[in-house]
């Protein structure tokens, strides 16, 4: 069986669920092989990385080592994975796949790699099927497609949260790849970086739930947090909400914010308007509390509360925690 | 200093969007407009121009709107020259329809070549992501076949001699990017509303240069793009089955509440 690349998510010291999800997928197409960019030199990283894999069917797992390639945008990591997959299919004949998380730099990755290796690229797949047919949700969740690469190594950006990983043994055999990075890859200099405040709730693209406040929290996202937290969701919010400075950019739900498909979305004070609905009309359930009763988001929904946020939420926490108690 | 800004016709996201019978985007009977994303782009580049050519040291700047596109794409190129670029270039061919990301950054990497030709190109000023597609690959696909430095999701940009120097907000951390022009610039809708045309503007735009190329004059094989050159294909689209209308109750006393606990818990959520 041809091997699968699948690009390792990693952050704040773990490897992030996608990378489950993908390595769950990738065994449809072939051979899973993890691929991790970081640091190499350092064992108990990857030894962690090489368990975490192993145990979602990882047979291999290839180390770039990242000294060369960090502090710079996406360039040298799209060069590094070429020279990986160009080696990986001369040695076996030829790579099913390569799968890629959808974030905003692992797409760019993607891009990079598809030109370098003249292959077809499919971005924002919400499933992958036997046989290598790529299923997406497009015009803001209006249309599925399905299709597929036709010319090259297909290389596809999957979505979180669009498969449930399925442990399965792997071998998880650890083998460094040593890269060559041109300069003219390092152009682009990361100056600063500031890494952003951990919230202490789920990611917003990973989580089950995800509770959403919008213009009609009047900048007071206490009630919508507190349901939140009740409930172990992440928050989202609108973009007025973002514009507002109520909310920084990394919580926005929609079109120029993330997309999330989560088990339960629930809406708060958000009218509904086509780029919010962009970026959460797949989520599984769709809830929502308004006081207009005309408002598009309940087009959508599976439940809805025509009421004013700032007293039905607080009430409906209330209700979870004696319903858990 | 030279600046091009792709500007990207796509069907209106508040009407009907659909597609043909070979699923390619419906780009002529769906109303279509310059990509909303694509205004920034648009901004941003005359930003910059108005900032380098005012005061000490001021450069002489010209902003080239630039689309690859069906006939009516014209519009978006014809938005942005009203909005204050300087010239427009509209590539358009019955060969490019249904071409992907692949096919429609190369297109696109040989009319800045052509544009460079006459003279160099410094800034290319891109929309982060494409509103029909979304895919926001197609600047860094530019980048890299022009062999040009990318920074990109920019949502403050600034300029100095050939640096640019870019905040970004990324998954994990907010950073700051520098890199040297002549590169690929991509911006978000966080980097300042774009204006809209003035009176003025739409007047003047009449008289702006605007070139129609097709591939032959960007030295383009017609085999290389298109439905048939695809390196993807789409084997079916479906509408998404009308949800089924949900229950929607009023809030009266507390019951609201007390209604979406019981169908939270009905789902198992709590
Ligand atoms: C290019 C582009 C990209 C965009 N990208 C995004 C995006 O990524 N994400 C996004 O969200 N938007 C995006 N937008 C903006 C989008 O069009 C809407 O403007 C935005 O989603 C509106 O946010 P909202 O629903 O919070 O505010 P509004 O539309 O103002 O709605 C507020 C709602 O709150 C209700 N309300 C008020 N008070 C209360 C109360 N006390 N209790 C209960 N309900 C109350 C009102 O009835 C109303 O329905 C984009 C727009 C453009 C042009
Ligand atoms: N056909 C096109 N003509 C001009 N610019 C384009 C075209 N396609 C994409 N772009 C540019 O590339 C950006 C990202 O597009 P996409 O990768 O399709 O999301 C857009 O915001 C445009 O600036």
């Amino acid at each position: 069986m041809s091997e699968v690349l699948v690009l390792v998510d990693f952050q704040n010291g773990a490897v992030k669920k996608p990378t489950f999800e993908l390595l769950t997928l990738a065994k449809r197409l072939g051979e899973p092989s993890a691929v991790f960019i970081g640091a190499a030199g350092d064992p108990s990283v990857v030894g962690g990385v090489a368990e975490a894999v192993k145990k979602y069917g990882a047979e291999k797992l290839y180390v770039i080592d990242d000294a060369q390639i960090k502090g710079y945008l996406v360039a040298p990591k799209a060069e590094a994975l070429q020279q990986l997959a160009e080696k990986v299919s001369a040695d076996s004949g030829g790579l099913a796949a390569i799968l890629i998380p959808s974030g905003a730099e692992t797409k760019e990755i993607a891009a990079r790699l598809a030109v370098k290796l003249d292959s077809g690229l499919i971005t924002d797949a919400v499933d992958i099927a036997d046989g290598g047919v790529v299923t997406q949700s497009v015009f803001a969740g209006n249309y599925t497609l399905t299709g597929k690469v036709t010319k090259g190594t297909p290389i596809i950006t999957v979505k979180p949260n669009s498969a449930a990983p399925e442990e399965a043994a792997g071998a998880g055999a650890v083998e460094e790849f040593a890269v060559t990075i041109s300069d003219a890859a390092k152009t682009a200099q990361i100056v600063a970086t500031q890494p952003r405040q951990a919230t202490g709730r789920p990611e917003l693209t990973e989580a089950a739930i995800i509770v959403s406040g919008g213009r009609g929290t009047g900048g007071d996202f206490s009630a919508v947090e507190a349901l939140a937290d009740e409930l172990g969701a992440a928050v989202g919010a609108s973009r007025a909400a973002v514009d507002s400075g109520w909310k920084p950019h990394s919580f926005q739900v929609g079109q120029t914010g993330k997309t999330v498909s989560p088990q339960l979305y629930v809406a708060n004070g958000i009218s509904g308007a086509i780029q919010h609905r962009a970026g959460m009309q797949t989520s599984k359930t769709i809830v929502a509390v308004n006081k207009d009763e005309e408002a598009p988001i309940f087009e959508l929904v599976d439940f809805g509360v025509v009421g004013d946020l700032h007293t039905v939420l607080p009430a409906l926490t209330e209700a979870v925690k004696q319903r858990k108690g | 200093m030279n600046i091009v800004v792709l500007v990207k016709y796509v069907p209106d996201a508040t009407a009907d969007r659909r597609f043909e019978q070979d699923f390619t985007v419906d780009r002529v009977e769906v109303d279509g407009l310059l990509s909303e994303l694509d205004e920034y782009a648009v901004e941003q580049a005359l930003q910059i121009k108005e900032k380098r050519s005012a005061g000490e040291g001021a450069e002489e700047i010209e902003v080239t709107a630039l689309t690859v596109g069906p006939e009516k794409a014209v519009d978006a190129v014809r938005k942005a020259l009203q909005m204050g670029a300087d010239k427009g270039v509209h590539v358009v061919d019955d060969a490019i329809a249904g071409s992907d990301y692949l096919a429609t950054s190369l297109v696109l990497a040989k009319a800045v070549e052509k544009l460079g030709a006459e003279k160099k190109v410094d800034l290319v000023v891109t929309g982060m992501a494409s509103t029909d597609a979304s895919g926001a690959v197609v600047p860094v696909m530019l980048a890299e076949r022009l062999d040009l430095p990318q920074v990109t999701l920019a949502s403050v940009v600034e300029t100095q001699g050939d640096q640019v120097r870019i905040k970004r907000d990324t998954d994990a951390a907010t950073e700051v990017v520098g890199a040297s022009m002549p590169l690929v610039l991509s911006v978000t809708d966080q980097s300042g509303e774009a204006r809209y045309p003035s009176f003025k503007g739409i007047m003047a735009a009449k008289k702006k240069p605007l070139e129609t190329w097709s591939l032959g004059d960007l030295g383009v094989d017609a085999g290389q793009v298109g439905l048939d050159a695809a390196y993807t294909a789409v084997e079916d689209a479906t509408a998404r089955p009308p949800r089924t209308a949900g229950e929607i109750v009023k809030d009266e006393d507390g019951s609201g509440a007390k209604a979406l606990a019981d169908f939270l818990a009905s789902k198992k959520f709590i």
